[in-house]
């Protein structure tokens, strides 16, 4: 874990070299993480760098930076990763994922570390 | 989450056993604070003697043999082998008793204490509130409120095999045995949550047998209780009214009981009022409808082994119905 800091930087630093700014939105990584935990979202969900998620109710969330689409239906997007996480039910009606209790920070938040697994 | 108290510092300090929910030198209850002196003298004192043993092992490896002969006399064996550790040891071991005998005993007669009864069965806590015959008022599970400032006398046994009752921020352990009841007095001095955890590893998941205390102001402990002794409420939406059907055509009350309901089961956990809980599980997961429904359908690969089985038979929808209708029960 001693490296997510400085990995973090680097990446929002290289970030701010290539990437595609449409698709940043604010949202901070490292308080995601804890949003994360807190949520306890690993209970469906491996996600690397969570302490004890490895749920597989759900999809593994290794790599899911690099996924075109979200729940293979949705924009890969951080505002649209956030807006999911919050209410996935509206998106996807089927779902068993039901809408979490997280305000609009606490949900950018987490997208933003989600997005960043690569 | 406006608040996110968990810092990585935060994090860094509850691992280092300095602060923290479930921290043996932060106490927040009288006796606890009658260990801490110990632990502190423990630590240090195990730490100087590992240094000078250390010292002279390195004295007795470097230097020159004429220099390093008195280590070898009778004298210092006897000393340093014999006396040291025999006087150190009993002089703890004396304290240690004299400590276990106060602490955690009958509090002043003035105080009336509150009373609990907390059943260890794998792999999680049954807690009934007793009045003051020992007849019991109310029963939940895994989460223990209690007043701030007003010793509460736990009332300790075991369902099956032992357990050990500990809350490090409010006092020592005490185990639950089958066959006896134990019982433990332990105070709040601050309002908080603590962390309560099994001692005594009792098979499968042991790890994930968990509680909290949470020590509230007088009047919100009253207000709890009161509010808990209430049958369970209405779902207050669709919903949450198709998960309540959910729940009880499937036959969840079998082993779970809702006050209220036809659901009078008594194997598990009384869901009565789980929703007003921190955590599920046994304070394992966080609660909320997705650990509630996550736990329903694969809980038995979160905590493997425990009773419950895994409900692989709802569909996403019914799953959200259930989670909806438990997490309304506050």
């Amino acid at each position: 874990m001693k490296g997510w800091p400085l990995a973090l930087l680097v990446a929002a630093i290289a970030g701010g070299c290539g990437g595609k700014p449409e698709h940043v939105t604010a949202g901070d990584a490292a308080m995601g993480r804890e949003v994360i935990a807190e949520a306890g979202c690993g209970v469906c969900h491996e996600i690397p760098g969570i302490a004890g998620a490895r749920g597989r109710l759900g999809p593994s969330l290794a790599g899911l930076g690099n996924r075109r689409l979200i729940a293979g239906q949705l924009p890969n997007r951080q505002d649209v990763l956030a807006r999911w996480i919050r209410n996935a039910p509206a998106f996807a009606p089927q779902t068993a994922m039901p809408p979490m209790p997280l305000d609009e920070n606490a949900a950018r938040d987490a997208a933003a570390y989600l997005a960043r697994l690569r | 989450m406006g608040g996110r108290p968990f810092t990585p510092l935060g994090l860094l300090l509850l691992t280092g056993g300095c602060g923290g929910m479930q921290a043996v030198l932060a106490p927040a209850g009288p006796d606890a604070a009658a260990v801490r002196p110990l632990s502190l003298v423990l630590f240090t004192g195990g730490a100087v003697i590992f240094l000078m043993v250390m010292g002279l092992a390195a004295w007795a490896i470097l230097t020159r043999p004429e220099r390093r002969r008195w280590l070898s006399r009778p004298g210092a064996i006897v000393a340093m082998g014999g006396i040291f550790p025999v006087a150190t040891l009993t002089a703890l071991l004396v304290h240690a008793l004299l400590l276990t005998e106060w602490s955690g005993g009958a509090p002043a007669a003035a105080d009336t204490p509150l009373r609990i009864e907390v059943i260890g069965e794998q792999w999680w806590w049954r807690v009934t509130y007793l009045d003051g015959d020992g007849a019991p008022i109310v029963e939940t599970a895994n989460e223990i409120r209690i007043p701030v400032g007003r010793p509460v006398e736990f009332v300790l046994k075991s369902a099956d095999v032992i357990h050990s009752f500990w809350v490090p921020k409010l006092g020592g352990k005490r185990d639950m045995i089958p066959g006896r009841v134990n019982r433990l007095t332990l105070a709040a001095d601050t309002p908080g949550v603590f962390r309560g955890q099994c001692a005594e590893y009792c098979g499968g998941p042991h790890t994930l047998m968990a509680f909290e205390v949470v020590a509230l102001p007088p009047e919100d402990f009253d207000r709890w209780l009161s509010a808990e002794r209430e049958p369970a409420r209405a779902p207050a939406h669709d919903r949450a009214t198709q998960g309540q059907s959910l729940f009880l055509a499937h036959g969840c009350g079998g082993c779970h009981r809702v006050r209220g309901t036809e659901a009078d089961g008594v194997i598990g956990p009384d869901l009565t009022h789980l929703g007003s809980r921190r955590r599920i599980a046994a304070a394992s997961f966080p609660m909320n409808q997705g650990t509630l429904a996550g736990w329903i359908a694969d809980n038995q690969h979160l905590k493997p082994g425990n009773h419950m089985p895994s409900f692989a038979i709802f569909s996403g929808v019914e799953l959200r119905a259930l989670a909806a209708y438990l997490e309304g029960l506050k």
